[in-house]
Protein backbone atom coordinates (compact mmCIF):
# COMPACT_ATOMS: atom_id res chain seq x y z
CA UNK A 1 0.00 0.00 0.00
CA UNK A 2 1.51 3.33 -0.98
CA UNK A 3 1.46 6.48 1.06
CA UNK A 4 -1.52 8.14 -0.56
CA UNK A 5 -3.78 5.23 0.16
CA UNK A 6 -2.66 5.11 3.75
CA UNK A 7 -3.66 8.74 4.09
CA UNK A 8 -7.08 8.14 2.53
CA UNK A 9 -7.66 5.27 4.88
CA UNK A 10 -6.89 7.42 7.85
CA UNK A 11 -9.28 10.10 6.67
CA UNK A 12 -12.11 7.62 6.21
CA UNK A 13 -11.54 6.25 9.66
CA UNK A 14 -11.82 9.74 10.99
CA UNK A 15 -15.15 10.43 9.35
CA UNK A 16 -16.85 7.18 10.21
CA UNK A 17 -15.96 5.42 13.37
CA UNK A 18 -17.37 2.11 12.28
CA UNK A 19 -20.63 0.88 10.73
CA UNK A 20 -22.89 2.34 13.45
CA UNK A 21 -21.39 5.74 12.78
CA UNK A 22 -21.99 5.35 9.06
CA UNK A 23 -25.60 4.34 9.67
CA UNK A 24 -26.17 7.32 11.95
CA UNK A 25 -24.75 9.54 9.24
CA UNK A 26 -27.13 8.09 6.66
CA UNK A 27 -30.08 8.53 9.02
CA UNK A 28 -29.15 12.13 9.63
CA UNK A 29 -28.50 12.84 5.96
CA UNK A 30 -31.89 11.44 4.92
CA UNK A 31 -33.65 13.04 7.88
CA UNK A 32 -35.01 9.68 8.90
CA UNK A 33 -36.89 8.97 12.11
CA UNK A 34 -34.55 6.67 13.96
CA UNK A 35 -37.51 4.66 15.36
CA UNK A 36 -38.91 4.05 11.92
CA UNK A 37 -36.02 3.41 9.60
CA UNK A 38 -36.93 2.72 5.96
CA UNK A 39 -34.67 -0.28 5.93
CA UNK A 40 -34.63 -0.75 2.13
CA UNK A 41 -33.40 2.79 1.55
CA UNK A 42 -30.78 2.68 4.27
CA UNK A 43 -29.52 -0.74 3.21
CA UNK A 44 -29.17 0.45 -0.38
CA UNK A 45 -27.24 3.55 0.61
CA UNK A 46 -25.12 1.61 3.05
CA UNK A 47 -24.11 -0.89 0.37
CA UNK A 48 -23.39 1.94 -2.04
CA UNK A 49 -21.08 3.40 0.49
CA UNK A 50 -19.28 0.10 0.94
CA UNK A 51 -18.81 -0.07 -2.83
CA UNK A 52 -17.31 3.40 -2.74
CA UNK A 53 -14.86 2.35 -0.07
CA UNK A 54 -13.93 -0.67 -2.14
CA UNK A 55 -13.55 1.43 -5.28
CA UNK A 56 -11.05 3.56 -3.41
CA UNK A 57 -9.24 0.32 -2.71
CA UNK A 58 -9.34 0.90 1.01
CA UNK A 59 -9.25 -1.75 3.63
CA UNK A 60 -12.76 -2.57 4.64
CA UNK A 61 -13.05 -3.46 8.26
CA UNK A 62 -14.94 -6.69 8.94
CA UNK A 63 -17.47 -4.86 11.09
CA UNK A 64 -18.81 -3.09 8.01
CA UNK A 65 -19.56 -6.39 6.35
CA UNK A 66 -21.25 -7.78 9.46
CA UNK A 67 -23.50 -4.73 9.51
CA UNK A 68 -24.25 -5.14 5.80
CA UNK A 69 -25.44 -8.69 6.38
CA UNK A 70 -27.48 -7.59 9.39
CA UNK A 71 -29.19 -4.93 7.28
CA UNK A 72 -29.96 -7.40 4.50
CA UNK A 73 -31.27 -9.88 7.04
CA UNK A 74 -33.59 -7.28 8.54
CA UNK A 75 -34.72 -6.21 5.10
CA UNK A 76 -35.62 -9.79 4.14
CA UNK A 77 -37.52 -10.28 7.39
CA UNK A 78 -39.45 -7.10 6.73
CA UNK A 79 -40.48 -8.45 3.33
CA UNK A 80 -41.96 -11.61 4.76
CA UNK A 81 -45.71 -11.42 5.05
CA UNK A 82 -46.96 -10.95 8.56
CA UNK A 83 -49.20 -13.83 9.62
CA UNK A 84 -52.80 -12.68 9.79
CA UNK A 85 -53.28 -13.97 13.27
CA UNK A 86 -49.92 -13.73 14.95
CA UNK A 87 -49.51 -16.40 17.60
CA UNK A 88 -47.41 -14.09 19.70
CA UNK A 89 -46.42 -10.46 19.55
CA UNK A 90 -43.55 -10.44 17.13
CA UNK A 91 -40.84 -7.89 17.66
CA UNK A 92 -40.02 -5.44 14.91
CA UNK A 93 -36.96 -6.88 13.14
CA UNK A 94 -35.36 -3.44 13.38
CA UNK A 95 -35.74 -3.16 17.14
CA UNK A 96 -32.32 -4.48 18.08
CA UNK A 97 -30.58 -2.28 15.51
CA UNK A 98 -32.53 0.76 16.66
CA UNK A 99 -31.55 0.09 20.25
CA UNK A 100 -27.89 -0.16 19.22
CA UNK A 101 -28.05 3.01 17.15
CA UNK A 102 -29.66 4.99 19.94
CA UNK A 103 -27.15 3.76 22.46
CA UNK A 104 -24.30 4.66 20.13
CA UNK A 105 -25.79 8.07 19.46
CA UNK A 106 -26.30 8.67 23.17
CA UNK A 107 -22.67 8.05 23.95
CA UNK A 108 -21.52 10.12 21.02
CA UNK A 109 -23.46 12.99 22.53
CA UNK A 110 -22.19 12.15 26.00
CA UNK A 111 -18.64 12.36 24.68
CA UNK A 112 -19.31 15.77 23.15
CA UNK A 113 -20.85 16.85 26.45
CA UNK A 114 -17.80 15.75 28.37
CA UNK A 115 -15.53 17.58 25.97
CA UNK A 116 -17.45 20.79 26.56
CA UNK A 117 -16.90 20.73 30.30
CA UNK A 118 -14.34 23.14 31.77
CA UNK A 119 -11.33 20.87 31.41
CA UNK A 120 -8.33 21.02 33.67
CA UNK A 121 -5.27 22.50 31.95
CA UNK A 122 -7.46 23.64 29.05
CA UNK A 123 -10.10 25.87 30.59
CA UNK A 124 -9.35 25.84 34.28
CA UNK A 125 -6.07 25.73 36.11
CA UNK A 126 -5.10 24.89 39.63
CA UNK A 127 -2.46 26.53 41.75
CA UNK A 128 -0.33 23.40 41.73
CA UNK A 129 0.01 22.70 38.06
CA UNK A 130 1.18 19.16 38.69
CA UNK A 131 -1.34 16.48 39.42
CA UNK A 132 -0.57 14.34 42.48
CA UNK A 133 1.02 11.41 40.64
CA UNK A 134 3.27 13.77 38.73
CA UNK A 135 4.34 15.51 41.89
CA UNK A 136 5.66 12.23 43.23
CA UNK A 137 8.04 12.00 40.32
CA UNK A 138 9.59 15.39 40.74
CA UNK A 139 12.32 15.76 43.31
CA UNK A 140 11.70 18.24 46.04
CA UNK A 141 13.92 21.28 45.95
CA UNK A 142 15.92 21.81 49.09
CA UNK A 143 15.65 25.31 50.31
CA UNK A 144 18.40 24.81 52.84
CA UNK A 145 21.98 25.78 52.33
CA UNK A 146 23.99 23.18 50.55
CA UNK A 147 27.70 22.75 50.64
CA UNK A 148 29.42 23.71 47.41
CA UNK A 149 32.06 21.73 45.63
CA UNK A 150 35.34 23.03 44.32
CA UNK A 151 33.87 23.07 40.84
CA UNK A 152 31.24 25.57 41.84
CA UNK A 153 33.92 27.73 43.37
CA UNK A 154 35.83 27.61 40.13
CA UNK A 155 32.70 28.62 38.27
CA UNK A 156 32.22 31.59 40.53
CA UNK A 157 35.84 32.48 39.99
CA UNK A 158 35.34 32.46 36.24
CA UNK A 159 32.28 34.61 36.60
CA UNK A 160 34.25 37.24 38.47
CA UNK A 161 37.14 37.17 36.05
CA UNK A 162 34.86 37.61 33.09
CA UNK A 163 33.17 40.59 34.74
CA UNK A 164 36.40 42.45 35.21
CA UNK A 165 37.41 45.08 32.72
CA UNK A 166 40.11 43.62 30.53
CA UNK A 167 42.11 46.82 30.49
CA UNK A 168 42.64 46.62 34.20
CA UNK A 169 43.82 43.08 33.90
CA UNK A 170 46.65 44.24 31.73
CA UNK A 171 48.05 46.64 34.34
CA UNK A 172 51.27 45.52 35.84
CA UNK A 173 51.09 45.24 39.56
CA UNK A 174 54.35 45.21 41.37
CA UNK A 175 52.81 44.72 44.77
CA UNK A 176 54.28 41.68 46.44
CA UNK A 177 51.66 39.23 47.59
CA UNK A 178 51.85 36.13 49.62
CA UNK A 179 49.20 33.50 50.10
CA UNK A 180 49.57 33.84 53.87
CA UNK A 181 48.71 37.54 53.66
CA UNK A 182 45.54 36.87 51.76
CA UNK A 183 44.53 34.06 54.08
CA UNK A 184 44.99 36.35 57.03
CA UNK A 185 42.98 39.04 55.32
CA UNK A 186 40.09 36.71 54.62
CA UNK A 187 40.08 35.41 58.18
CA UNK A 188 40.18 38.93 59.50
CA UNK A 189 37.25 39.98 57.33
CA UNK A 190 35.32 36.90 58.34
CA UNK A 191 35.86 37.55 62.03
CA UNK A 192 34.28 40.97 61.49
CA UNK A 193 31.30 40.04 59.35
CA UNK A 194 30.66 36.34 60.13
CA UNK A 195 29.83 35.65 56.51
CA UNK A 196 31.06 36.86 53.15
CA UNK A 197 30.11 36.14 49.62
CA UNK A 198 32.77 35.06 47.20
CA UNK A 199 32.08 38.20 45.23
CA UNK A 200 32.55 40.38 48.34
CA UNK A 201 36.03 39.03 48.82
CA UNK A 202 37.16 39.82 45.33
CA UNK A 203 35.39 43.09 44.69
CA UNK A 204 38.28 45.37 45.42
CA UNK A 205 41.00 43.12 44.06
CA UNK A 206 40.72 43.66 40.41
CA UNK A 207 44.02 42.39 39.14
CA UNK A 208 44.54 38.86 38.05
CA UNK A 209 47.17 38.00 40.59
CA UNK A 210 44.95 39.13 43.45
CA UNK A 211 42.04 37.10 42.16
CA UNK A 212 44.14 34.00 41.77
CA UNK A 213 45.69 34.42 45.18
CA UNK A 214 42.30 34.94 46.79
CA UNK A 215 40.96 31.88 45.07
CA UNK A 216 43.94 29.81 46.14
CA UNK A 217 43.59 31.17 49.66
CA UNK A 218 39.95 30.08 49.75
CA UNK A 219 40.80 26.62 48.52
CA UNK A 220 43.54 26.38 51.10
CA UNK A 221 41.21 27.54 53.88
CA UNK A 222 38.56 25.04 52.84
CA UNK A 223 41.18 22.33 52.77
CA UNK A 224 42.36 23.31 56.24
CA UNK A 225 38.68 23.32 57.33
CA UNK A 226 39.00 26.84 58.59
CA UNK A 227 36.09 28.08 56.48
CA UNK A 228 33.01 26.57 54.92
CA UNK A 229 31.43 27.53 51.63
CA UNK A 230 27.68 27.25 51.10
CA UNK A 231 25.20 28.27 48.46
CA UNK A 232 21.41 28.44 48.58
CA UNK A 233 20.83 26.98 45.16
CA UNK A 234 22.67 25.80 42.11
CA UNK A 235 24.37 28.85 40.55
CA UNK A 236 23.35 30.82 43.61
CA UNK A 237 25.59 33.14 45.58
CA UNK A 238 28.36 31.30 47.40
CA UNK A 239 28.72 32.35 51.01
CA UNK A 240 31.79 31.79 53.10
CA UNK A 241 31.50 31.15 56.82
CA UNK A 242 34.18 30.57 59.42
CA UNK A 243 34.26 26.84 60.11
CA UNK A 244 34.21 27.30 63.86
CA UNK A 245 31.94 29.82 65.46
CA UNK A 246 34.13 32.23 67.36
CA UNK B 1 -15.54 30.50 65.71
CA UNK B 2 -14.78 32.93 62.91
CA UNK B 3 -11.37 31.35 62.55
CA UNK B 4 -12.67 28.11 61.02
CA UNK B 5 -13.32 29.63 57.63
CA UNK B 6 -9.82 31.09 57.46
CA UNK B 7 -8.24 27.79 58.47
CA UNK B 8 -10.21 25.91 55.82
CA UNK B 9 -9.25 28.46 53.19
CA UNK B 10 -5.59 28.06 54.12
CA UNK B 11 -5.80 24.27 54.05
CA UNK B 12 -7.38 24.20 50.61
CA UNK B 13 -4.86 26.71 49.31
CA UNK B 14 -1.92 24.71 50.63
CA UNK B 15 -3.21 21.34 49.44
CA UNK B 16 -1.79 19.89 46.24
CA UNK B 17 -4.87 17.82 45.46
CA UNK B 18 -8.56 18.53 46.00
CA UNK B 19 -9.02 18.52 49.77
CA UNK B 20 -11.74 16.25 51.07
CA UNK B 21 -14.18 17.39 53.74
CA UNK B 22 -13.20 14.37 55.84
CA UNK B 23 -9.59 15.46 55.81
CA UNK B 24 -10.50 18.97 56.95
CA UNK B 25 -12.53 17.40 59.76
CA UNK B 26 -9.52 15.38 60.91
CA UNK B 27 -7.30 18.46 60.96
CA UNK B 28 -9.93 20.59 62.68
CA UNK B 29 -10.73 17.84 65.14
CA UNK B 30 -12.31 20.11 67.72
CA UNK B 31 -14.86 21.56 65.33
CA UNK B 32 -18.22 20.04 64.46
CA UNK B 33 -18.54 18.68 60.95
CA UNK B 34 -21.67 20.71 60.40
CA UNK B 35 -19.81 23.88 61.26
CA UNK B 36 -17.01 23.02 58.84
CA UNK B 37 -19.53 22.28 56.13
CA UNK B 38 -21.24 25.57 56.74
CA UNK B 39 -17.94 27.45 56.60
CA UNK B 40 -17.03 25.68 53.36
CA UNK B 41 -20.31 26.65 51.77
CA UNK B 42 -19.77 30.23 52.85
CA UNK B 43 -16.29 30.20 51.33
CA UNK B 44 -17.56 28.85 48.02
CA UNK B 45 -20.21 31.54 48.00
CA UNK B 46 -17.74 34.28 48.83
CA UNK B 47 -15.50 33.33 45.94
CA UNK B 48 -18.52 33.21 43.63
CA UNK B 49 -19.74 36.61 44.72
CA UNK B 50 -16.33 38.14 44.37
CA UNK B 51 -16.20 37.20 40.67
CA UNK B 52 -12.44 37.27 40.83
CA UNK B 53 -9.83 35.22 39.09
CA UNK B 54 -10.33 32.06 41.07
CA UNK B 55 -13.25 30.04 42.27
CA UNK B 56 -13.54 27.37 44.92
CA UNK B 57 -14.68 24.20 43.20
CA UNK B 58 -15.79 20.84 44.47
CA UNK B 59 -13.98 18.26 42.36
CA UNK B 60 -13.08 14.59 42.76
CA UNK B 61 -14.55 14.44 46.24
CA UNK B 62 -12.68 17.47 47.54
CA UNK B 63 -12.31 21.22 47.33
CA UNK B 64 -9.82 23.02 45.15
CA UNK B 65 -9.11 26.53 43.97
CA UNK B 66 -9.36 26.78 40.21
CA UNK B 67 -9.10 29.65 37.80
CA UNK B 68 -12.30 30.74 36.12
CA UNK B 69 -12.86 29.18 32.69
CA UNK B 70 -13.36 32.61 31.07
CA UNK B 71 -9.78 33.50 31.93
CA UNK B 72 -8.18 30.55 30.19
CA UNK B 73 -6.88 32.56 27.20
CA UNK B 74 -4.55 34.44 29.53
CA UNK B 75 -3.66 31.63 31.91
CA UNK B 76 -2.81 29.40 28.95
CA UNK B 77 -0.12 31.87 27.89
CA UNK B 78 1.48 31.49 31.28
CA UNK B 79 1.39 27.71 31.34
CA UNK B 80 3.52 25.61 29.10
CA UNK B 81 1.55 22.43 29.78
CA UNK B 82 -0.33 20.90 26.92
CA UNK B 83 -4.03 20.29 27.51
CA UNK B 84 -5.38 16.78 27.47
CA UNK B 85 -6.14 16.22 23.84
CA UNK B 86 -8.36 13.25 23.19
CA UNK B 87 -9.49 11.98 19.82
CA UNK B 88 -13.23 11.57 19.22
CA UNK B 89 -12.72 7.80 19.50
CA UNK B 90 -11.01 8.19 22.86
CA UNK B 91 -13.67 10.62 24.10
CA UNK B 92 -16.48 8.26 23.14
CA UNK B 93 -14.73 5.32 24.77
CA UNK B 94 -14.16 7.38 27.88
CA UNK B 95 -17.80 8.44 27.97
CA UNK B 96 -18.94 4.83 27.72
CA UNK B 97 -16.58 3.75 30.51
CA UNK B 98 -17.65 6.70 32.66
CA UNK B 99 -21.37 6.05 32.37
CA UNK B 100 -21.39 2.27 32.26
CA UNK B 101 -18.57 1.30 34.58
CA UNK B 102 -17.62 -1.31 35.62
CA UNK B 103 -17.43 -2.40 31.99
CA UNK B 104 -15.42 -4.85 29.89
CA UNK B 105 -13.91 -4.21 26.47
CA UNK B 106 -16.43 -6.29 24.51
CA UNK B 107 -19.31 -4.29 25.99
CA UNK B 108 -17.68 -1.03 24.93
CA UNK B 109 -17.12 -2.46 21.47
CA UNK B 110 -20.74 -3.48 21.08
CA UNK B 111 -21.75 0.11 21.73
CA UNK B 112 -19.14 1.71 19.51
CA UNK B 113 -19.37 -0.92 16.80
CA UNK B 114 -15.59 -0.94 16.37
CA UNK B 115 -12.48 -2.18 18.09
CA UNK B 116 -11.54 -0.03 21.07
CA UNK B 117 -8.11 -1.47 21.91
CA UNK B 118 -6.18 1.63 20.88
CA UNK B 119 -8.37 4.24 22.61
CA UNK B 120 -8.51 2.09 25.76
CA UNK B 121 -4.74 1.93 25.91
CA UNK B 122 -4.45 5.67 25.37
CA UNK B 123 -6.90 6.34 28.21
CA UNK B 124 -5.01 3.97 30.50
CA UNK B 125 -1.74 5.73 29.67
CA UNK B 126 -3.33 9.08 30.45
CA UNK B 127 -4.57 7.59 33.73
CA UNK B 128 -8.13 8.59 32.96
CA UNK B 129 -9.30 5.00 33.30
CA UNK B 130 -7.96 2.06 35.25
CA UNK B 131 -8.33 -1.67 35.57
CA UNK B 132 -10.66 -2.39 38.46
CA UNK B 133 -10.76 -6.16 38.27
CA UNK B 134 -11.56 -9.15 36.13
CA UNK B 135 -14.98 -10.46 35.29
CA UNK B 136 -15.71 -13.99 36.39
CA UNK B 137 -16.69 -15.26 32.96
CA UNK B 138 -14.71 -17.36 30.47
CA UNK B 139 -11.58 -15.50 29.42
CA UNK B 140 -11.64 -13.41 32.60
CA UNK B 141 -11.94 -10.13 30.72
CA UNK B 142 -10.53 -6.99 32.30
CA UNK B 143 -13.03 -4.62 33.88
CA UNK B 144 -12.45 -0.92 33.41
CA UNK B 145 -13.49 2.07 35.45
CA UNK B 146 -12.61 5.75 35.59
CA UNK B 147 -9.98 7.22 37.90
CA UNK B 148 -9.87 10.08 40.34
CA UNK B 149 -7.86 11.97 37.76
CA UNK B 150 -10.79 11.66 35.37
CA UNK B 151 -12.95 13.53 37.89
CA UNK B 152 -10.26 16.16 38.36
CA UNK B 153 -9.70 16.70 34.65
CA UNK B 154 -13.41 16.85 33.82
CA UNK B 155 -14.32 19.06 36.76
CA UNK B 156 -16.65 16.53 38.35
CA UNK B 157 -17.54 16.21 42.04
CA UNK B 158 -18.11 12.49 41.70
CA UNK B 159 -19.58 10.08 39.17
CA UNK B 160 -23.11 11.13 40.07
CA UNK B 161 -22.12 14.61 38.91
CA UNK B 162 -21.92 13.33 35.32
CA UNK B 163 -24.54 15.09 33.20
CA UNK B 164 -27.72 13.06 33.14
CA UNK B 165 -28.59 11.52 29.84
CA UNK B 166 -32.30 11.03 29.46
CA UNK B 167 -31.99 8.40 26.81
CA UNK B 168 -29.21 6.70 28.68
CA UNK B 169 -31.44 6.39 31.70
CA UNK B 170 -34.14 4.72 29.66
CA UNK B 171 -31.60 2.33 28.25
CA UNK B 172 -30.38 1.46 31.69
CA UNK B 173 -33.89 0.73 32.86
CA UNK B 174 -34.41 -1.61 29.95
CA UNK B 175 -31.16 -3.31 30.66
CA UNK B 176 -31.93 -3.69 34.34
CA UNK B 177 -35.05 -5.59 33.41
CA UNK B 178 -33.02 -7.83 31.16
CA UNK B 179 -30.40 -8.29 33.81
CA UNK B 180 -32.98 -9.29 36.37
CA UNK B 181 -34.00 -12.11 34.13
CA UNK B 182 -30.50 -13.28 33.46
CA UNK B 183 -28.61 -14.70 36.40
CA UNK B 184 -26.29 -12.18 37.94
CA UNK B 185 -22.75 -12.21 36.72
CA UNK B 186 -20.36 -11.94 39.59
CA UNK B 187 -17.50 -9.55 39.64
CA UNK B 188 -14.43 -10.98 41.31
CA UNK B 189 -13.34 -7.75 42.86
CA UNK B 190 -15.36 -5.06 44.53
CA UNK B 191 -15.37 -1.75 42.82
CA UNK B 192 -14.43 0.92 45.30
CA UNK B 193 -16.70 3.90 45.30
CA UNK B 194 -15.26 6.88 43.58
Amino acid sequence: MDNEQTINYAIKLDIFEGPLDLLLYLIKKNEIDIYNIPIALVTEQYLQYLKMIKALNLDLAGEYLVMASTLIHIKSRMLLPVPEEPEEEEEDPRAELVRQLIEHKTFKEAALNLGERPLLERDVFTRAALLPEEVENTTTDEEELMEVSVFELIEAFHRIVSQIDKKELMEIDLEKLSLTDIINEIMEQLSLTKSLTFEDLLRERKDRRRIIYTFLALLELIKLRMIKAYQTSVFGVIRIFPAVES
Amino acid sequence: MENVKAVIEALIFASDAPLALEKICIILSGVEKSEIKEALEKLVLEYNERQGGISLQEVAGGFQFRTRPELSPWVKKLKSTKPHSLSPAAMETLAIVAYKQPIVKSEIESIRGVDVGAPLKGLLDKKLIRIVGRKDVPGKPIIYGTTRKFLEVFNLKDLLDLPNLRELKELNQQQELVEQEIAEEDITEDIPNL
